[in-house]
């Protein structure tokens, strides 16, 4: 790479200091279904440095607007990024004064329109996003992934949550569940990413949306049970261990 | 106090042997003649209120703003031609943007107001420009306190407790001058306002208006915003049995 070069943009793929490549300090899964009154989120509050969890407070539960939710997991300083794009599309919005919102599936396709444009330039922001809201008595939850792959589903969820809560949903998930069977459902999951995900912590926040407004919970942690006879005698089979 | 600038009001660069630039004074003008924009200072916030003049009855009653949030904590009420008013706006939002990016807390008003008499003043620097045919009287609310200021097309910027531009501005002015600003809350400020544009608003002339209120004080959370329904409602009705109290004497 010669470097009286760096002018030229006619091979711009090349020394292009603008691009990610990998991300730094992540979120792990966030989870979200739909529930009775409305959207139910749950994320813990980890971000790891690579194979170290570095801050144990990030909240990556946040709210857009009047009438959405936004949980991400991967690279933190991406979802800032996001977070500010959003609160300059929000306030626009209300700028108008006109008594119209932009609702949540407003915002997670422009979400995706962001994401993927971001990718095609080969400048993913690193997220997967889950996006749900409540507007005028419609539910509606979302998803957006790095390269722009979106979904709209009754439950969703990002990373390991895939893998371990998805299935845990696809066969308790009702249309009609309560709140409080919602976040025992919730809980189910995020136990499981806690004892299965290395980059889970657990300190987590649960968040609600409805109609009448959102809450996100203070955080708090999950009880465990370690007391399997496996556990208790580790070495009895292995020959030879200690 | 108007005089033709014969051959030295061709172009904006040009003064007069007087000391004048007549095309600013052109620009102030088109202000004068537009409707009414009032803007007062209460203790606890600000309120904005316009005369829009209707020009057709077709025109849909709440369209045509007069009234621009800037962003969260502030707006501007433009008097004069309204699309030179939309870009006076539009930078205001743009300057309120970049501030905020850069310093990570809302612009302070005084900042906003020096921002927006600088471009205004830009315009009319240049012979390929022309000066803005609009005043803005621009209210918002920050950590000190609310605050009103007002922009001519000459680029001047005052800080204000009460200010008014446009036809029936004289008037406005007077009845402002009566008012005492430091005991009212914004709520009293709203019924005020309403009643001074309902009061200099020139039935014989021109054709009906539509009031058009805003605020921006303790009870909107420092939010810019429409002076509710409700409230309007009873501002408009307040000013219109105000009017027929004075018809009747």
């Amino acid at each position: 790479m010669v470097s009286s070069q760096n002018e030229s943009n006619l091979l711009s793929s090349e020394g292009d200091s603008q691009r990610t490549q990998y991300p730094y300090v992540t979120g792990t899964s966030v989870i979200g279904i739909k529930y009775k009154d409305g959207i139910l989120m749950a994320a813990d509050m980890g971000g790891s440095y690579g194979s170290t969890i570095r801050y144990k407070s990030v909240e990556r539960l946040k709210q857009v607007g009047k009438h959405s939710l936004i949980g991400a997991s991967g690279e933190i300083s991406d979802f800032q990024e996001i977070l500010r794009y959003l609160d300059e599309l929000i306030l626009h919005d209300n700028m108008w004064d006109d008594g119209n919102s932009l609702g949540p599936k407003e915002v997670h396709n422009y979400l995706t329109r962001v994401m993927y444009n971001r990718r095609n330039k080969f400048d993913p922001l690193w997220n997967s996003l889950v996006l749900g809201g409540v507007k005028n008595g419609q539910k509606y939850l979302g998803s957006v992934s790095m390269i722009g792959v979106h979904f709209e589903d009754d439950h969703v969820a990002t990373g390991f949550g895939n893998h371990l809560a998805r299935p845990i949903l696809r066969e308790e998930w009702r249309e009609d569940l309560t709140f409080e069977e919602g976040v025992k459902l919730l809980e189910k999951c995020m136990r499981n990413l806690l004892y299965r995900d290395r980059s889970a912590v657990n300190k987590m926040q649960i968040a609600k949306i409805t109609e009448e407004g959102l809450t996100i919970s203070e955080p708090y942690s999950l009880k465990t049970f370690w007391n399997f006879a496996a556990f208790k005698n580790p070495t009895v089979g292995a020959e030879g261990s200690w | 106090m108007s005089s033709i600038g014969t051959g030295y009001d061709l172009s904006v660069t040009t003064f007069s042997p007087d000391g004048r630039v007549f095309q600013i004074e052109y620009a102030a003008k088109a202000v004068d003649n537009s409707g009414t924009v009032v803007g007062i200072k209460c203790k606890d916030g600000i309120v904005i209120g316009v005369e829009k003049l209707i020009a057709s009855k077709m025109m849909l009653p709440g369209s045509n703003r007069r009234i621009h949030s800037v962003h969260r904590h502030s707006g501007m009420g433009v008097a004069g031609l309204a699309a030179d008013g939309r870009q006076i706006v539009a930078r205001a939002k743009s300057e309120a943007h970049n501030y905020e990016s850069t310093y990570g807390e809302p612009i302070p008003i005084k900042e906003l107001a020096d921002r927006v008499a600088s471009y205004v003043h830009l315009c009319t620097l240049y012979w390929w420009l022309r000066p803005f045919g609009s005043g803005v009287i621009l209210g918002g609310y920050d950590r000190d306190g609310p605050q009103l200021y007002m922009v001519e097309p000459s680029g001047v910027s005052y800080r204000y407790f009460g200010a008014a531009i446009g036809k029936g501005r004289q008037a406005a002015k007077t009845e402002i001058e009566k008012l005492k600003l430091s005991e009212l809350t914004c709520r009293q400020g709203v019924i005020e306002v309403a009643k001074i544009i309902y009061g200099v608003h020139d039935e014989a002339k021109d054709k009906t208006f539509e009031l058009e209120m805003s605020w921006v004080c303790d009870e909107s959370n420092r939010l810019h915003q429409k002076v509710p329904e409700a409230l309007l409602e009873e501002a408009k009705a307040a000013a219109r049995a105000a009017l027929e109290e004075m018809d009747a004497d």
